[in-house]
């Protein structure tokens, strides 16, 4: 048996891709791909739809139906395309900034409506493609670019967030995590309603680098000591403060998605 | 009755909730039966109940290019708001009709009150002494020809809700007949 | 659509001119005074195989009509003053990923909050340039309810034709105004879809625009692969930072509006027939009061008449100058404080013509009094 590569959906001669080394985009891309390949994914069937930061630069690699958006609003233009056409295979590409900082309205909402869509977010802690400033997700008390003391704020757990907000699946990965985070992302797209992967991912460059774990390999060996599979997971014996979390599939629900009650609504309209 | 002109311009006013902006909807589409053009404008609060409120109805055989009441033909009042506002063009000769259940009486040339909300009282629903107005107010000045209210009426109501309101309006037309 | 006469709202008559020039998906943020909009959208969309679908906010509301348009559809929102300030980022996207919708802007009373339910023409100026960058785009403006559905009908198929969005910038007035109307039978307006690609799938490059100057647009769904970026991008949708393809691209941007400019650029005048020595310049509704101010003028001698800009953007420069030139005084009556058309009209007739603003600006309609008092 053939394993999935997913190079059909890349587009020829963009390799090497620009993210810095020992960032996670990278790792996730090829997960993403992998998992359509092993979905069947059609081009022409597919959308995926970008918002704006690093990993919001991952249309550039890809061959599939593209809409590189602005920053924050990449669900909003999405939840469009889906409503309009529920054939369409639509992905969501964000990170950390996009998803739940400056356009977390959008993310609740999106949930809450239960539109089929799937969105991936690399999850860096920070904003790496300006210079790492602080984001949403950015732990209290970590180093930025713009929080030179310390984070005065708390983070955003994105994943409690789309199961308070009604998802239909959510799911944690990390980009340590090749083979499960292929799984999440394909359990996810193959969900009808909300679906969410959110993918922590090292930012060396930036998070990295202000907060002690200098070398990229420091990050990834962070990351493989704190994440836990959600089946192992203990909060006594892993505590939030310590740094632990649990990856793996964190919700699964089945409510309609917004198409299937919309239709309902159209079957209400024609009666009348 | 007075002769029918080609051109009528209505001011009703009154506060908000008391169905003139309905109203003068249902005198547009009258006028529009007898082949009227007809613009119907409002000005309201921010409120959707309550404060002051009025509805412009012009009904003309031509075009009608400015959009608003410039010289009202016809006014109904329903508040003493209202009546302040517009109680000096009775003097000028215009009509002024009013609701002697709502506001003091009037005396001097002009002024018609009757008890609009009474009598609808006595109909049976509050709702319809805007119709018992527009009755007396066609009846007297030849804003439309009942049958053309007596069409709205039907096309908008069934059943008792259009019987209500036709009897309204015969009940307003009625009050003049004398 | 109901065919007889009818007494109905602009408002209406903007949601059933939409669904007339086939527009199948609206997405909306509630605000008045265009919320009628939305409503007769939520009730009629469903049954016509359409979408209404209310987006948290108006960011997202011209967001998915773009994702919508990109799939195929016909679409579109309304909004109002604050919504409308809330849309223009995604609006820029529209207009660099020429992407085709309408967006309804019933103006109202500002800055901010203002006075929310009266009317205003004070965001002329925003409609042309509230987005950052270099950019065009078009704006018509309706002064009936006759006019609320066929500029709209228009709107959809200049949006369609060029692909780009159209600004119904409408006001307060002919929105909440009712009129008597009946609505044209299909097939009485004409009705203009978007130029599909005809080439070998493989082939098809979004932004490669043809001898008119628009390129043809696919959908997502079709057997046409296809990127749109709100980065600058090349002919093939991917992103491309080279100076000479940015130069390439803004300037096309503004080419394909420019060259078909007398395609786009509707006016009407009124009481020219015989030369005018006052020029009434108006637009929206306050057309109407600028008519009857003519009138009034001419029956105490004076010869005036109206140019109705029925397009604001492009600015209608050329039919101003013609009609202009010829009058001794030249009068802009417009409710915003700053006569943001009398400085175009300024511009198209120069530095020496007697031009008199009329401005209201407190959310009291302009009236005929207004007018003539600086005609006489």
């Amino acid at each position: 048996m053939s394993h999935a590569t997913g190079v059909k959906y890349l587009k020829d001669g963009v390799l090497p891709h620009m993210w810095c080394p020992g960032c996670g985009a990278g790792t996730v891309l090829g997960a993403m791909l992998r998992a359509f390949e092993e979905l069947d994914f059609k081009n022409e069937e597919t959308v995926v739809v970008t918002g704006i930061g690093c990993w919001g630069k991952a249309d550039d690699y890809l061959v599939t139906n593209a809409l590189h958006t602005t920053h924050g609003r990449a669900l909003a233009f999405a939840t469009g395309i889906k409503a309009f056409n529920p054939r369409l295979n639509v992905v969501v590409l964000m990170g950390d900034g996009d998803s739940v900082t400056i356009g977390g309205n959008h993310f609740i909402h999106a949930a809450r409506r239960n539109i089929d869509l799937t969105a991936i977010v690399v999850n860096n802690m920070n904003y790496g493609m300006t210079g790492g400033q602080v984001s949403g997700t950015t732990p209290a008390g970590k180093i930025t670019s713009t929080t030179v003391y310390g984070n005065p704020e708390r983070e955003f757990d994105i994943c409690a967030l789309a199961d308070a907000a009604g998802a239909n699946y959510v799911a944690r990965g990390t980009a340590c995590h090749g083979w499960e985070l292929q799984n999440s992302i394909k359990e996810a797209l193959t969900k009808k309603g909300f679906s969410l992967v959110e993918a922590i991912s090292p930012c060396p460059t930036h998070f990295g680098r202000n907060n002690n774990l200098k070398p990229a390999l420091e990050m990834i060996r962070w990351l493989k000591e704190k994440a836990v599979p959600v089946e192992q997971y203990d909060p006594l014996a892993h505590p939030k403060e310590e740094g632990y979390f649990p990856f793996g599939r964190l919700v699964d629900r089945n409510a309609p998605d917004f198409n299937t009650r919309y239709e309902e609504i159209r079957a209400r309209a024609a009666r009348s | 009755m007075t002769e029918k002109k080609d051109r009528y311009e209505v001011i009703m006013a009154g506060s908000g909730g008391q169905g003139l902006i309905v109203s003068g909807i249902m005198l547009g589409e009258a006028a529009m039966l007898e082949g009227k053009n007809v613009v119907q404008t409002q000005s309201y609060g921010i409120a959707s109940r309550g404060g002051f409120s009025a509805a412009e109805v012009i009904m003309d055989r031509d075009e009608i290019i400015f959009q608003q009441v410039e010289k009202p033909d016809v006014v109904l009042v329903l508040t003493e708001e209202a009546m302040e506002k517009y109680q000096d063009l009775a003097g000028s000769g215009i009509p002024v009709f009013y609701d002697t259940t709502l506001l003091k009486p009037r005396t001097g040339e002009n002024f018609y009150g009757y008890p609009f909300t009474e009598l609808a009282e006595k109909l049976g629903h509050v709702g319809t002494a805007n119709m018992i107005a527009l009755g007396v107010m066609s009846a007297v000045t030849g804003l439309v020809e009942l049958e053309s209210l007596a069409r709205v009426i039907n096309k908008r109501f069934s059943g008792k809700t259009a019987e209500m309101n036709l009897k309204a309006l015969h009940t307003g037309a009625g009050l003049i007949a004398g | 659509m109901q065919r007889e006469a009818r007494l109905i709202q602009g408002n209406q008559a903007i949601a059933e001119g939409a669904i007339y020039a086939g527009a199948r998906f609206y997405a909306g943020y509630p605000i008045t005074p265009s919320s009628e909009i939305a409503e007769e959208c939520s009730r009629i969309m469903p049954g016509v195989g359409g979408m209404y679908i209310q987006m948290e906010d108006e960011i997202a509301s011209i967001a998915a009509v773009v994702g919508a348009s990109l799939a195929g559809a016909k679409a579109f929102t309304a909004t109002s003053g604050p919504g409308f300030s809330l849309m223009q980022e995604n609006l820029g996207l529209a207009v660099m990923g020429e992407v085709p919708c309408v967006v309804i802007n019933v103006q109202r009373s500002g800055p901010s909050t203002g006075l929310a339910t009266k009317p205003a023409q004070s965001d002329v100026m925003q409609v042309r340039w509230g987005r950052h960058g270099d950019q065009s785009i078009i704006a018509l403006s309706p002064s009936s309810v006759k006019e609320c559905f066929t500029l709209t009908v228009q709107a959809f198929n200049l949006a369609e034709r060029f692909r780009v969005p159209v600004i119904l910038a409408a006001d307060e007035i002919v929105a909440h105004m009712r009129e008597s109307f009946t609505a044209p039978a299909p097939g009485e307006l004409e009705v203009v879809d978007r130029k599909k690609p005809a080439c070998p799938p493989g082939q098809y490059k979004p932004f490669e625009a043809g001898e008119d100057g628009v390129a043809p647009l696919a959908a997502y769904g079709s057997r046409y692969v296809f990127h749109v970026s709100s980065s600058m991008h090349g002919p093939d949708g991917y992103s491309n930072n080279s100076p000479a393809n940015a130069a390439w691209r803004v300037a096309q941007l503004h080419r394909k509006i420019e060259t078909h400019r007398d395609e786009i650029v509707m006016t009407r005048s009124y009481y020219t027939g015989d030369g005018c020595d006052v020029l009434l310049v108006a637009f929206g509704a306050v057309t109407r009061a600028a008519r009857a101010a003519a009138l009034e003028a001419r029956k105490r001698g004076v010869k005036a008449g109206v140019l109705q800009l029925i397009t604001l953007w492009p600015f209608p420069d050329l039919e101003v100058a013609v009609l202009g030139e010829n009058a001794r005084t030249v009068v802009v009556p417009e409710m915003n404080y700053a006569g943001q058309v009398a400085g175009e009209v300024r511009k198209a007739l120069g530095p020496g013509k007697d031009i008199r603003r009329v401005n209201k600006f407190n959310g009291q309609i302009i009236t005929p009094k207004d007018i003539l008092e600086a005609v006489m």
